[in-house]
């Protein structure tokens, strides 16, 4: 065989690759934080290849549009994102700088997941005087599992839409993962009924849909005010307005630094509690339903 | 007859539906469903408002009424519309289209041991308009009010107009920008931060020190800014890989206006960057840019004293290599961070250089090839605090002038073009109250100007008004 055979062959067999590769090709998706991510996964099975952007140890504001972020939204499909400006610190530069028009907002390929839910604390003043507040109401929608199921339908339907050809294989999967996440639902709502009315003082405004699904009560948050660092002197300020009984338990989610709840927690005898904010914050919370078992676990563990 | 009248309306009245009812059954009860379905939607609306006003009244800073019985609601059965919060205010419909809009304001307070009118950038030819530490004492920072929207499907644009502190305006940028036309590609036309090296993409309020680095301002006057178009395309890799081309005007220096149709300079940049673990990740680059100077002028003074003016006419060609290197524990930005960015630049420069245009106006060739470089880390050890230091240094190797050469005159003519090393630097510390503020305290050591040290201290605040701008890599 002549060279120019060899090279000939090896262009068709570039060719029929490249040509066959969309086929089978999976649906690949941008999960901009993890619990988007194992939802991508459990509805998507294995005809997605899920790209999870964030960890559970990252403050998801804070994230930076790094290059090998604009690199996988550049090849995405689809884009599954928490929205109401959680992510508005980086997904704007991804979405402007991948190049990318599946992904936009608007197209069947973005998904803000906030828009679909009922969102709590819209705040009715709009001031940066208030902190870090986001105009569409507070976006840790995901620890309500309701919320989840809800975007749970969203992301089946734009899954279906978008790979047309697996339609039936992602309604099966959603149907089965819904079965399954009622049945959760029922026994978690059960598992956490002696939780009802607890006092709880989180550090930053980013468990209000799990207070208000188990039926808590918020109390106070440690930071002053959203997104604002508590100061030594706002801490000893907690201390007094807190020492009286006025809480029972005060939570941080994996995130955020143990240093002021611990310390706030020496200081007016209260127990501290970890919580996995999302999939991957701890240990217990493998995958979605990890996430709420370790999370009403972890409650019930420091209720007296 | 009257009263006989008014009965028989009130008659007419009550019979004629009645009657009109009575004379088909069915009718009666098409109304009676629609009367109830009338009243089912309006209860449903009215429930709906009364969910929203609650919302609305759930503000922060009240405590939320955590009433809410567990499993009152069950999973839905058909897939959730999106809300429509934004749009449900039927007032502002009149602008609510209205751009993003989005104010820096900045100042500093400046003390310099030098007085700043001296400053040189020592054995370079100056040229824009950012160039040395800015005045002493109190001062105003360029205000810089940006504007951005959706245009159409296709276009989005883009508006920064920069009010300096002697109240002129200037745009910073202006530029519509496409997105994904073509799979990965970006086109970006009009006014923009031209795409060389990485910090003279990012806008002063964004950069880590108060002043660019001297690189920047020896070689762009500050910041270079084209008009023309750019083409960015990145490769479908999950590793980044980007190519750019950059074409325009290329009357900002290093380059001049020529009068000339067709373009005037031209650019290629090529990116690569990746994450190294969870906890680090970079990006490197190189660019190569190629423009023209036509009468490109600047003030020195003759080997006696007298102010003269001289002007390089040719091909002012470079190319760059930068890198950027960023750290966070697990990749949470939040407590820890450190940044480490460096660019090195290389010009070299082409052409004839004239002696006292006004005047005797000799004429010659004129070659130079001059680089500069800096390096700057910048930790944030605790939230809200970081410390930096950077270093730069450029070398203005020595110039070929033709009527030195040819003994037309000497290099006393020309003492802004000897031979020099600036250096300069500098520690910076700064403190950020929130995301939308920031407070910066600055010393430099400064050896730009021929063997003089200008030490510079600063004390800046930068602050960010409105929409929240998302930052670059």
């Amino acid at each position: 065989m002549n060279n120019l055979n060899k090279w000939t062959s090896l262009a068709v067999t570039i060719a029929l690759l490249l040509a066959c590769t969309p086929s089978f090709a999976k649906v690949n998706v941008f999960a901009c934080l993890p619990e988007w991510a194992a939802l991508a996964t459990e509805l998507g099975g294995d005809k997605v290849a899920v790209y999870q952007a964030s960890n559970a140890l990252q403050d998801p504001h804070r994230i930076e549009a790094r290059p090998s972020l604009v690199a996988r939204m550049r090849s995405a499909d689809l884009a599954i994102c928490t929205g109401a400006e959680l992510e508005i610190g980086w997904l704007p530069v991804l979405q402007q700088t991948a190049g990318n028009p599946k992904v936009q907002p608007g197209q069947p390929g973005y998904i803000a997941a906030a828009d679909f839910v009922d969102r709590l604390e819209v705040p009715a003043r709009l001031d940066r005087a208030e902190g870090d507040i986001h105009p569409a109401g507070n976006p840790h929608i995901q620890l309500d599992p309701h919320n989840i199921a809800k975007v749970g339908l969203v992301l089946t339907q734009r899954l279906e839409q978008i790979d047309a050809g697996n339609a039936a294989y992602y309604q099966a999967r959603s149907k089965d993962f819904q079965a399954r996440w009622n049945q959760a639902i029922a026994r978690w709502e059960k598992e956490a009924a002696p939780l009802k009315g607890m006092r709880i003082v989180p550090y930053h405004k980013d468990t209000v849909y799990l207070i208000k699904w188990l039926g808590l009560v918020e109390v106070m948050n440690v930071e002053p005010k959203p997104g604002i660092p508590p100061s030594a002197g706002h801490l000893s300020d907690l201390v007094g307005r807190l020492k009286g009984g006025a809480a029972d338990v005060i939570s941080r989610s994996a995130y955020q630094d143990p240093k002021a709840v611990v310390s706030l927690g020496e200081k007016t005898g209260l127990p501290v509690v970890e919580l996995p904010y999302t999939v991957g914050g701890t240990p217990g919370a493998k995958d979605l339903f990890g996430l709420f078992d370790d999370s009403i676990a972890r409650l019930k563990a420091v209720k007296k | 007859m009257y009263k006989c009248g008014m009965a028989a309306i009130i008659g007419v009245i009550l019979i004629v539906p009645v009657a009109s009812l009575a004379a088909d059954e069915t009718e009666v009860e098409t109304i009676r469903n629609e009367i109830k379905d009338l009243k089912e939607s309006y209860d449903s609306r009215i429930q709906q408002l009364e969910h929203r006003l609650q919302q609305t009244e759930q503000g922060p800073g009240l405590a939320p009424a955590a009433s809410a019985a567990p499993g009152a609601a069950t999973a839905p059965a058909s897939v959730p519309a999106a809300s429509t919060t934004a749009s449900a205010s039927g007032s502002a419909s009149a602008n609510a289209f209205n751009p993003a809009i989005s104010l820096i304001l900045g100042g500093q307070f400046s003390n310099l041991q030098r007085d700043p009118s001296t400053y040189q950038i020592g054995g370079f030819i100056p040229g824009g308009e950012e160039i040395g530490p800015g005045s002493r004492s109190f001062s105003l920072a360029e205000s810089e009010l940006t504007v951005s929207a959706n245009i159409d499907p296709y276009f989005s644009g883009y508006f920064v107009m920069a009010v300096a502190s002697d109240n002129s305006t200037s745009v910073e940028e202006g530029y519509i920008q496409n997105t994904g036309a073509i799979a990965g590609t970006t086109i970006k036309f009009g006014r923009m931060l031209s795409g060389f090296g990485y910090l003279n993409e990012i806008h002063a309020h964004a950069w880590d020190f108060v002043d660019a680095p001297l690189v920047l301002q020896a070689f762009f006057g500050g910041q270079l800014k084209e008009d023309g178009i750019q083409v960015r395309w990145l490769a479908p890799t999950p590793v980044l890989v980007e190519l750019g081309v950059e074409t325009g005007k290329g009357s900002a220096f290093p380059g001049s206006d020529r009068n000339n149709n067709g373009v005037n300079s031209a650019m290629a940049f090529f990116h690569v960057g990746d994450d190294v673990g969870e906890s680090n990740s970079y990006r490197v680059g190189a660019s190569y840019r190629a423009t023209k100077a036509q009468d490109r002028s600047y003030s020195d003074v003759d080997a006696i004293g007298i102010p003269v003016t001289n002007a390089f006419t040719g091909d002012s060609n470079m190319w760059g290599l930068d890198l950027v290197w960023k750290w966070a524990p697990n990749g949470n930005t939040v407590e820890r961070n450190f940044k480490f960015q460096a660019e090195y630049m290389h010009r070299i420069e082409d052409g004839s250089l004239a002696f006292n245009t006004t005047g005797a106006s000799l004429s010659d060739g004129y070659q130079s090839s001059q680089s500069g470089w800096y390096m700057q880390g910048v930790y944030q050890f605790m939230p809200r605090w970081r410390a930096g230091l950077r270093y730069d240094q450029l070398n203005s190797g020595s110039a070929d002038i033709g009527l030195v050469t040819t003994g037309a005159l000497t290099a006393a003519d020309f003492p802004r073009l000897a031979q020099n090393d600036p250096k300069r630097s500098t520690a910076m510390v700064d403190f950020s109250p929130s995301e939308f503020s920031r407070f910066r305290l600055q010393f430099a050591r400064d050896q730009a100007r021929f063997n003089e040290a200008d030490n510079q201290i600063f004390l800046q605040y930068i602050m960010s008004l409105g929409t929240h701008g998302a930052h670059k890599f």
